[in-house]
Formats: structure tokens, C-alpha cells, sequence
């Protein structure tokens, strides 16, 4: 293999055990900046080493066991950290070697540690754009380039966030533990809607070029599978998984050759991706069992699960979507599920009964920039022939979005108001 | 990105040869690590050949044959879907597989087409033909949020 080759292969050996390694090293050191630095170390090892011995048999074990050893020495040559290596010198036994290590790993619930690490990333303290960035670095294994570009801020930006985020982390001395109980519940919304959060850039960006960036909805995915792993009783997780691989499914149908957006009701559906509809109603099915249809998520899939199910969209089961906003809209007050019930209503019981839903958000504060709104309403004003209204909105929602493909097709909405009905 | 993962066939796959418990439980291992890791979509075994058929294209002609055919070698034997970053990371979950096979064995990683790859498969006719056929929708159906 060529040096570029190699190199390659290391990085995406890193990329597959980074979040295990570092969640490792936080258990025994109980500190984010130290386990990712020496993570770090032990990459650089990696790299210099494994071009001639090759890729160990556990890659995680050897990262791991190096990054203890770089530990050490380093404690050892810094005297001023005597302390440090006192407090930290019992988890650093110096007589492991890869093989110790490889089967204390197994031993060690390693589900527990990246759980560990989960909630730590998402602690409550946190700014949300700063849990998403330290998710998405410590168990995304994504470079802080890579964050950037996914959410169009400069790379400073990130690594700012990140720098601060476990400064807040050290400073408040986060004990890293699992949740338990109620507080496990809580804390582990706040873990679901970071990773919904990363899957919503990516489904509909929020700003820029592209319409979908399909890498960030996988990237997503593939957290909230590993959370359904590590946590399967909790229904929530089965619910957020089901609607996201439910989402994803449609992602191929979503834009056009050109990165135009085609609506869902215009879609061929024949590019929907089955593989993921299935595995979208099974975590749904999953969420129901465990008695959690009524979670928030698993609303969310249910009414994700009435799009898959129908085969054209005139099959829509629309007033089962109307009901199911229903009732998100009481258990999460949130104006935006009442605008995406108002959708269902105009759909199940006439574009007037939806415009009037509609007209009751118009003094919404938290709707007031939201592009959707004026969208809607321009929408249901265009199908009762109030096409100079329907223009207006048209032209207010383009002016709200941020995102340039989304601000052209409002326009183009917008122009098409004038030409005969 | 997602790959198609195949388990090209051996003799022993062919002759319906189950692996042992040991080999299974490794391989089982191996399919619970791509679940925990989130990148496993899909996986199968398939049945020797000899229970099969092959369906050979000619025009509008249309033959029937049944296995076992050969080169062994060229036959699937099962696969896996997976969703990773890159193909260095197919590569390099797929170094970890335990051997399929008693004997020496292949696997082949193969990138699936995804979306963007069609697109130069619209001609401009075809594209003239669903932007009519998409004015036409839009003209009369409604803005639900996809």
C-alpha cells in the first residue's frame, strides 16, 4: 500500500473507533480535553506506526493502550502535573499492554462509556450549536472542517465552540455519569434532539446552495441507530430513528438532477427508498411495543409512516395525520406543529378550514421569521383564487428563507400568481 | 454511501456446507458490531446454487437454467448493505470480517449508485418532459411540506 493508501485506511479505522477510545479515556480520566488530546496522540502514533506493522488485529485496544502510555510520559516528564498524575496514576496501570487492554475493553461495558460520553456532549450547560459540534466531533469522529462546511460557519467558529464547550464542561466539573431514572429521560431528549437537529440540516438546510446534504442525514442516522442500541428500552429513540429513516427514504425524490426541490406531493415515489421505509415502520413498531406512541418522535414517524404508506399521494391518510398533529401540537404547544397541522386539516377538510388555523398563528412571536408561515398561507390563498394575496406571502416567505434554492422556488411560486388560472 | 458488500461463493458454500458454531458465532459478532456501529442496512445469506435458477437475456428470448453453475468463484454466496463515510471505512470494517468461508475466501465492496449519479442520464428531452409535467402539478396541487 502507498503511503496515501495507508494513511487512508488509518483514518478510517479512526473514524469507525474514535468515539470508543475517547469514551474510554474519559472514564479513567474524567476529563473531555485530556481524553481527546491524547486520542489525538494516539493517532499521530498510528499513523507514524501501523505503515509498517500494519493494522492491528484491535485497533481500538492499541489506541487506547498508546494513548495511556503517551499518558504517562507525559505526566512523568511535566513535574508541575505531579498532582495530576497522582489523581489520575491509578486508571494509568502502566503494566497493560494491547492484549489486557483489548479484553478489559470487552469486559467494560463500552456501551456504558459512549453513554457516558453521549450525555456529556449533550449536557444541558451546553448552547445547542456547541453540543452539536462537540457530538458531532467526539462521537461523529467528524473533523472540525468537516463541521464547518456542514453548517456554513467558519472553522474558527467550531473549534471556538468546541474549546469552550469543555471548558464549561471542566469548569462545573461534570460528573460524567449515565442519568438515571426521570433525569435519564430528560437528559436523553435533550441527546435526541441534538441528533435531530444534525438530520434536519442535512433533510432541508436551512441555508446555502444545496437543498438536502444527504451526508449530514446519514451521519445522523447513524448516531440515533447507536443510541438505539445502547439505550433499546427507551421508546423515544425507536421513534427518532423511525423518523429519520423514514425521512431519509424520500431523500432521493427530493431533488431534482438540477438540486431543484420537488414537493412531496409531487414526488415519484417509485424513488423512494424501500430498504429505509422498512426499517423506518420496524423502529416505529419497536417505539409502539415498548408503549411509546405517544412520545413526541414517535408522533413524528407515525405521521411520516402515513406518507410511506401510501402508495400515490391521493392515498394519503390525511386525517390520521391531522389527529396525530393533534395531538403534538397539545403535548408540545409548538406553533410550528399547529402550521404543519393546519397542512393536514386543508388537506382532510378543505383549504378554508386550513387558512383559518393559519390566520390564528399570524401573531405568533416565535413564527414571526419563520418562512413557512407565509408559505402556507400563500399556498392556501393560490388554491381559493386569491392569487394577488398568494403573491404577497409568496414573496414575504422568499424573503425570510436563507435558503437560496428554497428562495427561488418561492419566487418562481410567486411569478407564477400572475399568469392566468 | 452505501456498498453492497458480496460474499463471493466457495466450495464449501456451494455444497451446503454450514459453518460450525465457532465461525458462526464470530460472524455473529461481526453482524452485531455493523448493528452497534449504525452502518449495518441490510445482510442475507443465500442458498447454494443448486437451488437456484438463472433466467440468460437474448433479445426478446428468455431461457431457463438451473444450478449449480459455475465458476464457483463468480457465484454470491450472501452480502451485506452498509451506510459509511467512505469506501476506506467499507475497507476497513470489512478487513475485520471473520473469513466466510473454511476455505480461502473473497468479499467485494461495491459502491451503490446513489441519486446524484443519474443525472447525467436525463436527456434534455426527458427533462423538458417532466418540468411540463411538473408546471402541470404544481399548477394544481398543493404545497405540503415534503
Amino acid at each position: 500500500m502507498t503511503t496515501t493508501n495507508t494513511h487512508r485506511a488509518i483514518e478510517a479505522v479512526w473514524r469507525i473507533e474514535s468515539a470508543r477510545v475517547i469514551a474510554t479515556l474519559v472514564r479513567m480520566l474524567r476529563s473531555l480535553d485530556l481524553a481527546e488530546e491524547l486520542a489525538q496522540d494516539a493517532l499521530v502514533a498510528a499513523l507514524e506506526r501501523w505503515p509498517q506493522t500494519g493494522v492491528p488485529d484491535n485497533p481500538g485496544a492499541w489506541l487506547v493502550t498508546t494513548a495511556k502510555h503517551r499518558a504517562i510520559d507525559r505526566l512523568r516528564r511535566d513535574r508541575l502535573a505531579e498532582r495530576k498524575f497522582e489523581e489520575f496514576g491509578h486508571a494509568l496501570d502502566a503494566a497493560t499492554d494491547v492484549r489486557d487492554e483489548a479484553a478489559a475493553m470487552a469486559d467494560d461495558d463500552i456501551g456504558d462509556d459512549l453513554l457516558r460520553l453521549v450525555f456529556a456532549t449533550c449536557h444541558p450547560l451546553l448552547p445547542t450549536d456547541a453540543r452539536v459540534a462537540l457530538t458531532l466531533r467526539l462521537l461523529g469522529g467528524l473533523a472540525t472542517d468537516e463541521i464547518a462546511r456542514a453548517f456554513l460557519v467558519p472553522e474558527a467558529t467550531i473549534a471556538q465552540r468546541i474549546v469552550r464547550a469543555k471548558r464549561t464542561l471542566a469548569k462545573a466539573a461534570v460528573a460524567f455519569e449515565v442519568p438515571r431514572g426521570s433525569e435519564l429521560e430528560e437528559r436523553l431528549a435533550s441527546v435526541l434532539d441534538v441528533v435531530y437537529l444534525v438530520f434536519n440540516e442535512g433533510y432541508s438546510a436551512t441555508a446555502g446552495n444545496d437543498w438536502t446534504r444527504p451526508d449530514l442525514c446519514a451521519e445522523a442516522l447513524r448516531l440515533g441507530r447507536v443510541l438505539a442500541g445502547l439505550v433499546p428500552a427507551e421508546p423515544e429513540v425507536h421513534g427518532l430513528v423511525a423518523l429519520m429513516e423514514l425521512q431519509a427514504s424520500r431523500l432521493r425524490a427530493r431533488v431534482d438532477a438540477d438540486g431543484e426541490p420537488i414537493l412531496l406531493a409531487e414526488q415519484d415515489r417509485a424513488r423512494w427508498d424501500q430498504l429505509l421505509i422498512r426499517r423506518g415502520l420496524d423502529a416505529l413498531a419497536r417505539a409502539e411495543r415498548l408503549g411509546g406512541a405517544f412520545g413526541n418522535y414517535a408522533l413524528q414517524g407515525a405521521i411520516a409512516a402515513c406518507h410511506a404508506r401510501a402508495k400515490n399521494s391521493d392515498q394519503t391518510d390525511w386525517a390520521r395525520i391531522a389527529s396525530l398533529y393533534a395531538v403534538l401540537a397539545r403535548q408540545t404547544a409548538s406553533p410550528v406543529v399547529e402550521l404543519n397541522r393546519a397542512v393536514a386539516v386543508a388537506m382532510s377538510s378543505g383549504v378554508q378550514a386550513g387558512l383559518d388555523l393559519v390566520d390564528a398563528l399570524a401573531s405568533e412571536p416565535a413564527l414571526a421569521n419563520y418562512h413557512l408561515l407565509p408559505s402556507v398561507r400563500a399556498d392556501f390563498l393560490f388554491k381559493l383564487e386569491r392569487k394577488a394575496e398568494a403573491r404577497g406571502e409568496f414573496e414575504r416567505a422568499a424573503s425570510l428563507t436563507r435558503n437560496d434554492r428554497e428562495r427561488a422556488f418561492l419566487l418562481e411560486r410567486a411569478a407564477r400568481c400572475d399568469a392566468a388560472s | 454511501m452505501r456498498f453492497m458488500v458480496i460474499v463471493k461463493a466457495s466450495r464449501s458454500s456451494e455444497a451446503g456446507v454450514l459453518p460450525d458454531a465457532g465461525r458462526l458465532a464470530a460472524m455473529g459478532r461481526f453482524n452485531e458490531e455493523l448493528v452497534k456501529a449504525g452502518v449495518l442496512l441490510a445482510g442475507d445469506g443465500l442458498k447454494p446454487s443448486s437451488q437456484g435458477v438463472r433466467l440468460h437475456f437474448s433479445g426478446d428470448q428468455r431461457t431457463l437454467s438451473e444450478g449449480p453453475f459455475t465458476p464457483t468463484g463468480e457465484l454470491v454466496a450472501g452480502y451485506w448493505v452498509i451506510d459509511v463515510r467512505s469506501l476506506d471505512e467499507a475497507i476497513a470494517w470489512m478487513r475485520r470480517c471473520p473469513n466466510p468461508h473454511d476455505e480461502d475466501a473473497d468479499i467485494e465492496i461495491r459502491p451503490v449508485f446513489e441519486a446524484e449519479d443519474f443525472g447525467e442520464a436525463m436527456t434534455p428531452a426527458l427533462r423538458e418532459q417532466e418540468d411540463r409535467l411538473r408546471d402541470e402539478v404544481a399548477a394544481r396541487s398543493g404545497s405540503a411540506r415534503a
